[in-house]
């Protein structure tokens, strides 16, 4: 019998248009395949600098989530009690005038009554710029929950960190080590650069309590007790320091390791870096054993040297850390047990990075010129390669950890060296290149500068004069002073608190605020419906926009309901994230491929016309007419600096001009025509050692990364920590509040240190570490209503180690009470064996709340899915002094998710559920046969 | 009973790395996403916001622990679709000719039009490849992506199947396993490629490639102590070892 007819030539669709993910913060580009105007099919662009054409699990499910029935579908004003998701719809006009009357008093009057905080949004520049117009200096995105311990230790230590800021050379890395849960951050890149080590033979290693994901791939395991990570880098470099397996030219010409210290208790700048009159930074040159201006044409400075002036004995950086760091603490019998890995695996574990790094460097036939005019003739560099993300920041020693990781890779010479970690443009970018925060409010004006930057000292926190917090989330305070991304999370506590003073409207844009965005959900629950004594809500006016019906949506008093991400416009820009690679910079856009078909409007250009009908500057035009259009106007026409603008490509009149240049009203047209991206590549001999390599800094300043060359050493020795210890010693004229006197001097050290998260008193009472993993497949609240994603991750146990399963009679769907010093949740309980015997995990955001997300209130998300958050409190247990200290990281105030710790008995009954919400949208349909025909 | 070919012309399949999958599921929606468009009846879903979701999906990824006697546990993602076996059961034990495999490449596919949803085929399959479509009562699988693999309306380089396209990980690899030539059949040689369950007698087309061994360092502790030599004991030691180090410069 002949095999049937088939059409092996089908029509695949009537129109490609591409555009930009949005399932979760990777950005990859995507084809989207168009028939008869719907959306029919997703995949990867292959010509986008982020995916190469593929596309994960997230990605190809866009159709589910552009299609989902949790979509809002118009401006709603709250009828019912809040939480409880009784709203009414209203038209735009009256929405917007809504927020009009509710702001223009507060911006007439006192600006920081409003507090806008934006999530895991994408258009931070531009959310921030309004902000900044309005006056408020209330305003931060959510790194202050998620990584900002990575991002900020990284650009403190040496202009950028890992993620967007920086990648693995995937291409020529001999080994690579990741640190903690890293599946949610740069996606698809870490898929695809773990699959061509792979196809090289390169070595993987995986240090993480859970053996899943990539770790699961990983030659080589590493079970690690969480929290100790910083320990055990700090005894990697021990072992390295100890065997002379450091890269002594390196340090010597690209970081501080030679600078010399001010070594005189006296003097007002001891433990800073010895300055000359004019504060160049000093060196021992070594022809004449004398000090020098450390980058005078011909010093060689000696690293190793010390200065013995006037009585005082001062010390090179790489002096004070061989005395930090060569102590018998740091060796691996020291710190093995603490740390959950035998001596022997550590001390393989350095031994590898040493053999990679040296046995066999890795050298590129590509001559180079440095910024001092030197040529070099190679590219030669080190074959080792890390990565990490939200597993080492998530906890109250995370800065100093992400620290310790960045020293490491400086130490043996693999930052920005053939076969280490590279930078992507606009990185690398010192702290001191960054703006420093601005928060002083003035009624009716704009706020002086952005909201966010690098403090370098006391002088930059965000105090009023007589030392009271300026921000409601006390970012840039002595809690917390180098708080880069704020303090999202502070947010709700502190204004339900009053403290440091009372808010009018919290305005939120795509963060799950009462949900799983949280720490201590029911409590945040409780502060946003708490009332006064005269029955008004504490929080009186909150405003929110998001896509879809989540969990906070029940607790505005005013929805803007936002369009899905194929019905916007959007920018991806340099000024802010992009999608640059370490070869080019890179920025995107999103562009409308399907009109809304329901009453609902892009976030950002409902800001603009918020911004003109509030007459805001930079908003609105002298007439008082609005400026821009809509988003897409602006990201054409709005200009930062002179000839920057939002989009660097196809600039100027004829769009012939890439970086800099006049507005063109057809750049958005163009990014659409070359696929919803532009990328301008580095040339050949400016691809490495971009910090000191002249041709970078000239391509740089060309297409407008910065203004002009700036060359800079890497700073192992973090002067403005030491700023902030020096206030804590007593010195200098801001001071802080004598109880975060000692927290200050033992974890702002200048050097990086490891100190435990585990509260010893209560560790006996607590014996088990909770984590949560991040699903590759699943982006934190979001994926829950996608119906193919939450078919792969619809449930998330609680994984227990073999042993604890044991030990408590346990088998899997068996149920669990885990309790924390904070509270309890009942869980049921998976065995996995590959997993740190003193810790357990679950997936993170799969639990949801009846009502929510359009799902079926029996849904096992809201039956049996459960979030760790509520068992974590923002602020530590009582200690006995009086004083209730934030379950944060004391230099950057990031939330400590990952510190936290529990015991678990064997239960049979089901814990009482929150109730659920009311839905603002109508049943999900019951079954799906998603086949768009022409 | 339906006749399998006595010969196909290719044979091709997809070759699986297990040393690289690191479980993401990007191919199990990609298919999803394309299967939904094409071949036939779109995949549906029943309960799709409700109590207890399913749908049909042609590909699936497991995963599994592995205890080994003398390491620490080890987690494996396995993706498993249909294997286009040479010997297919599924084929030889459909009542009404539906199902089949083509001789030109070896594909099985299911004719949806004389496909009665007696479920036989997926009684028969030892693998579990196979699901029947809840909405339209006709048996679904992997087709190799039959209408992407030839299609001329796609550029050359995407005439591969959607999941093979879609791996971030490159962990999905396409070809003509007859050829002992093409870069698939020497990934399989290189590598050990496997048969999934040999002793089913189905002769898979498709192949994969075992993990590489793991946690290896105890049986390099000797190669990796010299890298290890101390210059130094303590600060002092150092400083003095840089001294030397640079004068030899």
């Amino acid at each position: 019998m002949p095999d049937p007819h088939l059409d092996l030539n089908p029509a695949v669709s009537d129109e490609v248009r591409k555009t930009t993910c949005y399932m979760c913060a990777c950005r990859c580009g995507i084809n989207v395949h168009m028939k008869g105007g719907k959306v029919a099919y997703i995949e990867g662009n292959r010509d986008h600098p982020i995916n190469k054409g593929v596309l994960c699990a997230k990605g190809s499910a866009g159709i589910m989530q552009h299609n989902s029935p949790a979509r809002l579908r118009a401006p709603l004003r709250r009828v019912g009690p809040r939480g409880s998701g009784k709203f009414e719809e209203i038209s735009w006009d009256e929405a917007l005038q809504t927020a009009v009357d509710w702001l223009k008093p507060l911006r007439e009057k006192a600006p920081e009554k409003l507090a806008f905080f934006t999530g895991r949004d994408q258009s931070q520049s531009f959310t921030g710029w309004w902000a900044q117009q309005f006056g408020t200096p209330n305003f931060a995105a959510h790194g202050g929950f998620c990584s900002v311990n990575m991002a900020a230790a990284g650009i403190y230590t040496m202009g950028g960190a890992f993620w967007e800021f920086g990648t693995p050379d995937w291409d020529h890395a001999k080994l690579f080590i990741l640190f903690g849960v890293a599946e949610d951050h740069d996606s698809n890149p870490i898929k695809m650069g773990i699959g061509r080590l792979k196809a090289r033979g390169a070595k993987v290693i995986g240090v993480n309590p859970v053996r899943s994901g990539y770790n699961a791939v990983a030659d080589e395991w590493v079970g690690i007790t969480p929290g100790t990570d910083g320990l055990l880098i700090l005894s990697l470099i021990h072992c390295l320091m100890k065997a002379g397996q450091i890269d002594l030219d390196y340090l010597t010409r690209y970081t501080d390791a030679p600078l010399l210290l001010d070594g005189d208790p006296k003097s007002d700048t001891y433990g800073l870096l010895l300055r000359d009159a004019e504060g160049r930074a000093q060196v021992i040159d070594r022809a004449t054993g004398k000090p020098a201006a450390a980058d005078s044409p011909g010093v060689a400075p000696d690293p190793g040297a010390h200065w013995r002036h006037a009585g005082v004995t001062h010390v090179t950086v790489l002096h004070r850390m061989a005395e930090t760091y060569l102590i018998p603490d740091y060796a691996p019998e020291a710190v093995s047990e603490r740390c959950g890995v035998s001596s022997a695996q550590i001390r393989a574990l350095a031994a590898q990075i040493s053999r990679a790094a040296y046995d066999e460097p890795v050298v590129i036939d590509q001559p180079w010129t440095d910024w001092r005019g030197e040529r070099h003739e190679r590219m030669v560099g080190r074959g080792v390669a890390f990565h990490a993300m939200r597993g080492i920041s998530a906890h109250s020693n995370g800065f100093q950890t992400c620290r310790a990781l960045h020293m490491l890779q400086i130490l043996i010479g693999a930052v920005e060296t053939p076969g280490g970690m590279r930078f992507k443009p606009p990185y690398p970018k010192p702290a001191t290149a960054h703006p420093r925060p601005h928060a002083k409010a003035t009624p009716g004006q704009p706020l002086p500068g952005p909201h966010l930057g690098y403090p370098q000292g006391p002088e930059d926190l965000a105090l009023s004069d007589d030392g009271t917090p300026l921000r409601i989330d006390k970012a840039f305070t002595w809690e917390n002073p180098l708080s880069a991304h704020g303090l999202m999370h502070m947010v709700i506590s502190n204004a339900a608190a009053a403290d440091p003073y009372k808010i009018d409207t919290l305005f939120l844009y795509m963060a799950n605020m009462a949900w799983n965005s949280s720490m201590n959900t029911r409590g945040v629950m409780e502060m946003l419906t708490r009332t006064d004594d005269s029955g008004d809500y504490v929080i009186p006016r909150i405003i929110y926009s998001d896509a879809y019906s989540s969990e906070m949506v029940a607790y505005a008093d005013l929805i803007l309901p936002d369009t899905t991400y194929l019905e916007r416009h959007d920018c991806i820009s340099l000024l802010d994230r992009p999608v640059s690679e370490a070869d080019a910079a890179a920025d995107a856009i999103r562009w409308p491929v399907v009109a809304p078909d329901r009453n609902v409007r892009g976030f950002q250009s409902v800001l603009l016309d918020l911004g003109a009908r509030l007459g805001l500057p930079g908003m609105t035009e002298p007439d008082g007419t609005p400026t821009y259009s809509d988003y897409a106007d602006y990201m054409t026409r709005h200009e930062r600096r002179p000839g920057v603008g939002p989009l660097a490509g196809w600039r100027g009149a004829h769009g012939d001009q890439h970086g800099r240049g006049d507005p063109n009203p057809d750049q958005i047209d163009r990014y659409i025509a070359n696929g919803g991206f532009c990328a301008q590549h580095v040339p050949p001999d400016a691809r490495y050692f971009k910090p000191w390599n002249a041709a970078y800094q000239d391509w740089a300043v060309q297409i407008g990364l910065m203004d002009k060359a700036t060359p800079y050493r890497f700073t192992l020795y973090a002067e403005p920590l030491r700023r902030f210890q020096r206030a804590a010693e007593g010195h200098g004229p801001h001071q802080p509040p004598d109880h975060l006197r000692d927290q200050m001097k033992t974890r702002l050290t200048p050097l990086p240190t490891w100190y435990d998260t585990a509260d010893q008193t209560n560790c006996a009472d607590y014996p088990v570490h909770a984590l949560t993993q991040r699903p590759m497949a699943m982006y934190h609240s979001w994926g829950g209503q996608n119906a193919w994603l939450r078919q792969i991750h619809g449930r998330n146990p609680m994984y227990l180690p073999t042993a604890l399963m044991r030990a408590h009679d346990l088998k899997d769907g068996d149920w669990v009470c885990v309790t924390s010093p904070h509270g309890a949740i009942t869980v049921p309980v998976a065995e996995m064996a590959a997993l740190n015997p003193h810790t357990i995990w679950t997936w993170n955001a799969i639990g949801k709340r009846g009502g929510a997300w359009a799902l079926d209130k029996n849904a096992p998300e809201a039956t049996k899915g459960f979030l760790l958050n509520h068992v974590i409190h923002e602020l530590l247990p009582p200690r006995g002094d009086g004083l209730r200290w934030s379950n944060s990281d004391p230099v950057t105030g990031q939330a400590a998710w990952f510190d936290l710790r529990v015991r678990i008995e064997k239960t049979t009954a089901l814990a009482d559920h929150i109730p659920p919400q009311a839905s603002p949208v109508p049943p999900a349909p019951k079954v799906l046969r998603w086949q768009v025909k022409d | 009973m339906t006749t399998l070919p006595t010969h196909t012309e290719t044979r091709l399949g997809l070759v699986i790395d297990l040393d690289t999958c690191v479980g993401c599921h990007a191919c199990v929606v990609s298919c999803k996403g394309w299967n939904t468009q094409n071949y036939g009846a779109p995949l549906s879903d029943q309960n799709p916001y409700g109590a207890d979701p399913s749908g049909t999906f042609l590909n699936r990824v497991h995963s599994y622990e592995v205890t080994p006697d003398d390491g620490p546990a080890q987690l494996v993602h396995f993706p498993k679709s249909c294997l286009h076996c040479e010997d297919a059961p599924c084929v030889t034990v459909c009542p009404t000719g539906a199902s089949y495999k083509r001789s030109e490449d070896g594909i099985v596919l299911v004719n949806e039009s004389d496909c009665i949803g007696c479920g036989l085929c997926a009684w028969a399959c030892p693998y579990g490849a196979r699901e029947l479509d809840a909405a339209e009562g006709v048996m679904k699988k992997c087709t190799l992506c039959v209408d992407r693999i030839y299609n001329e309306n796609l550029p050359e380089e995407d005439r591969v199947p959607a999941c093979v396209r879609t791996c971030p990980a490159g962990a999905r690899h396409f070809g003509d396993l007859s050829d002992p030539n093409s870069a698939i059949s020497a990934l399989v040689e290189q590598r050990g490629g496997f048969d999934l369950m040999p002793e089913q007698g189905t002769k898979p087309v498709n192949k994969y490639l075992p993990p590489r061994p793991k946690d290896t360092w105890e049986a390099e502790t000797d190669v990796l102590a010299p890298f290890l030599a101390p210059v130094a004991e303590d600060a002092r030691g150092f400083l003095g070892w840089i001294d030397r180090t640079l004068s030899k410069l």
